[in-house]
């Protein structure tokens, strides 16, 4: 039989990645598997005899029996042969220091009965010796399976493996070590039990029989003497909430550069092709739709970039199962899970990557409602919005003789964000059914130095999902939003600029005004505008204007939009930093039904609230859709977060006004 | 009625005598967690919940109600 395709499988912590790594380099796509979740990654990877075959990772698990949706492709793939990723041969990865208990996994699918290779991943050779593990007896034992020593870092034995898998015995008829046929084990847990303890014996005899022992203390003493401080009451906080701070002043501090050279780069390329390219609608749709939507995608990209950094060293560290360890207890009465608090710490940044980071929590239920309450931390997108509305209706006195006014309703706005998630988890831990039971049964692995080739591969990784899975959503959408503010019905759009004075040299006008007249009365009668009119009536009961109604829907695309669109809106310059003129404008806004200020106190409040909660931000619901598989969750998201922003915000202006 | 690992303290050492039936026996056994095994209690987090023992070798994190599937030998044999 020819070897076309092999597939990876083995406990998580043993190496596996690092062995998937070595053999196919970059050569790496990450695909969908049917119906779940988890992610399909596929290498290539040459043969000795130069032929070229692929490489399946399947996801870490301890136990070809699935405990979750997501564990259940496992099984699956390799017991199906008519399974599109259905491999031809098996390579089990298991960690030498543990053998015992990966080799549970290993029997189970060596009874499976396809062509296969046991890996054993060892940090130096020298290990080989302190564990007195006779790989030669081991090898006698098992004497249809090949067994082959990969060191993970740096890929010694790589090559041996690949001979290996060229040659690799592809007669299986073998005797099992289980009793029972897996078939019949998968539903019933008291059998798995069974059969667990049924093979934990016979594997024990095994190597008892090759003469291994396991170490008296395979623990070491740098990572208990650690703990004492990682996990410490006290210390194990402190530490936790300096390494936070750490991580966002490095986000906030370095992210912003690169951000604002992504903008303006994309602002530049729209100029150039409206300049260079034939004037027409065609060339509107460029410069207009899709390069600025291509660069909404972009600009998120050295913020994930950068979280990502920092999470997979404190992953690789093995920090951050210390850091799941002391938060599970304090979160689990909102329905989360320790494995929750990254993901949500993330989202302060950009919920984008805490949707993303959410993919480590095991338990789909804790997975979900994590994933769904991530949107309600306030992200860094929101501070325009913050700052503009805060400069414009807070005073900026003293409060309680010494609290600036304007910075504690920042706090305040931060903190209603962060209760109001985990009210919601708590809410939805009763809403959502689920069979699988939450718990944290998980390895605290030993801590290590970061693999830096892990790490990029990681950002790589995220950053590639984000692009091109996510981007594709986005991108639509923001074509989407520019075709209907920048067309309208064409006679209304025409009567209204043909109202606005031309520039002369006696009535003082500029071009630039002009200008940014031109672009008001557009953007008023587009059909945005137009739908901005319509849904006045809705949220006047929240103090909401038309013009402010335009802005919420133009902040779909992103929520800093919203400065943007209301400066185009009142055509002034949006630099409100540095110019008050549209700071001015909008304190000068009169209702004309009431003859009242619009931008009063309820009314700045009761926005800023309503910013808190709703879900403006289609790159979060196209990520949320990525990573959920479905569209049901982002919808179901959209629906609520609107809801709680339209409830809040009309109670604040109602207090208030 | 024999202890489980629930009760342990910090240091203290054991043997599984079996798991309790449940949902997630099977989850305990295949991370290494089978009647037989030597388990040390290593210590709790903050909260006293969940707690961090060594299972042959490596560490392992379970929360209490999780632990009190774990039925333990008696001490003195």
């Amino acid at each position: 039989m020819e070897i076309k395709r092999i597939a990876l499988i083995g406990n998580p912590n043993t190496g596996k990645s690092s062995v998937f790594n070595h053999l196919t380099g970059l050569n790496q796509t990450v695909g969908n598997f049917p119906g779940v979740t988890v992610d399909k990654k596929t290498g290539t990877t040459d043969l000795p005899s130069g032929k070229k075959i692929e490489v399946l990772d399947l996801p870490g698990i301890y136990s070809i029996f699935p405990r979750s949706k997501d564990e259940r492709i496992v099984l699956e793939v390799l017991k199906n042969k008519q399974d599109p990723n259905h491999p031809d041969a098996v390579v089990v990865i298991a960690d030498a220091s543990n053998l015992k208990r990966n080799l549970l996994l290993f029997t189970q699918v060596y009874d499976v009965g396809l062509p296969m290779v046991l890996v054993l991943t060892m940090n130096d050779i020298a290990m080989q010796k302190s564990m007195r593990l006779d790989i030669a007896a081991l090898q006698q034992e098992l004497n249809d399976v090949e067994i082959i020593c990969v060191n993970g870092r740096t890929g010694e034995g790589i090559a041996e493996l690949k001979k290996a898998v060229e040659s690799v015995k592809t007669d299986t008829n073998r005797r099992k070590f289980g009793s029972i046929k897996l078939e019949e084990l998968a539903l019933d847990k008291a059998a798995q039990s069974a059969d667990a303890q049924q093979r934990f014996s016979v594997i024990k005899q095994l190597l008892h029989k090759v003469n291994h022992q396991q170490g008296q203390h395979a623990i070491s003493d740098a990572t208990l003497k650690l703990d004492k401080i990682l996990v410490h009451p006290i210390f194990g906080y402190a530490i936790f909430i300096g390494v936070l701070l750490l991580v966002f002043q490095c986000i906030f501090s370095i992210a912003s550069y690169p951000m604002e050279w992504i903008d303006g780069t994309f602002l530049r390329l729209s100029q150039w092709a409206q300049q260079l390219m034939p004037a027409g609608i065609f060339t509107d749709l460029v410069s207009q739709g899709i390069i600025p939507g291509i660069g909404g995608v972009v600009v998120f990209v050295p913020q994930i970039a950068l979280l990502f950094f920092f999470m997979a060293i404190l992953e690789e560290t093995g920090y951050m199962s210390r850091v799941v360890f002391i938060m599970d207890k304090l979160v689990r009465p909102f329905g989360l899970n320790g494995k929750s608090v990254v993901p949500l710490m993330s989202s302060v940044a950009c919920a984008i990557p805490g949707i993303m980071a959410a993919r480590t929590i095991s338990s789909w239920k804790d997975r979900i409602i994590t994933i769904m309450v991530a949107p309600l931390m306030s992200c860094s997108a929101r501070i325009p919005v913050y700052t503009l509305l805060i400069a414009l209706v807070i005073p900026n006195t003293i409060a309680f003789g010494f609290f600036n006014l304007q910075g504690l309703v920042l706090f305040m706005l931060y903190s209603l964000g962060l209760v109001s998630a985990l009210l919601v988890a708590a809410v939805m831990k009763y809403l959502i059914k689920s069979n699988d039971r939450s718990f944290l049964i998980m390895e605290l692995p030993s801590y290590k130095r970061p693999r830096w080739g892990h790490v990029l591969l990681s950002i790589w990784e995220k950053v590639r999902i984000f692009i091109f899975d996510a981007g594709k959503v986005i991108l639509a959408i923001s074509i989407l939003l520019w075709a209907l503010a920048s067309y309208g019905p064409s006679q209304r759009t025409q009567d209204a600029l043909a109202l606005i004075e031309q520039p002369t040299a006696s009535n003082g006008i500029t071009e630039q005004d002009y200008e940014r007249q031109i672009n008001a009365v557009k953007l008023e009668n587009s059909y945005i505008g137009i739908l901005g009119k319509t849904i006045e009536p809705a949220i006047e009961p929240l103090g909401f204007d038309w013009k402010i109604g335009i802005s919420l829907i133009t902040s779909f695309a992103a929520r800093e939009v919203f400065v943007g669109s209301m400066a185009t809106i009142y055509s002034v310059n949006e630099d409100f930093e540095n110019d008050n003129s549209l700071m001015n404008r909008l304190r000068d806004e009169i209702n004309p039904k009431t003859g009242k200020p619009v931008y009063t106190l309820a009314a700045g409040v009761s926005l800023m609230i309503f910013y808190v909660y709703a879900m403006q931000c289609m790159a979060t619901l196209a990520i949320v859709k990525r990573e959920t598989k479905s569209w049901k969750w982002p919808l179901i998201q959209l629906a609520y977060m609107g809801a709680l922003a339209y409830l809040a915000a009309l109670l604040a202006f109602n207090i208030l006004n | 009625m024999s202890a489980t690992l629930k009760s342990y303290k910090p240091g203290q050492k054991g043997t599984i005598k079996h798991i309790a039936p449940s949902d997630l026996t099977p989850k305990l056994i295949e991370m290494g967690m089978h009647g037989g095994m030597q388990v040390t209690m290593l210590y709790a987090a903050p909260m006293g919940d969940p707690i961090a023992v060594d299972v042959g070798g490596y560490m392992l994190s379970l929360r209490l109600d999780e632990a009190d599937l774990v039925i333990m030998e008696s001490e003195d044999k």
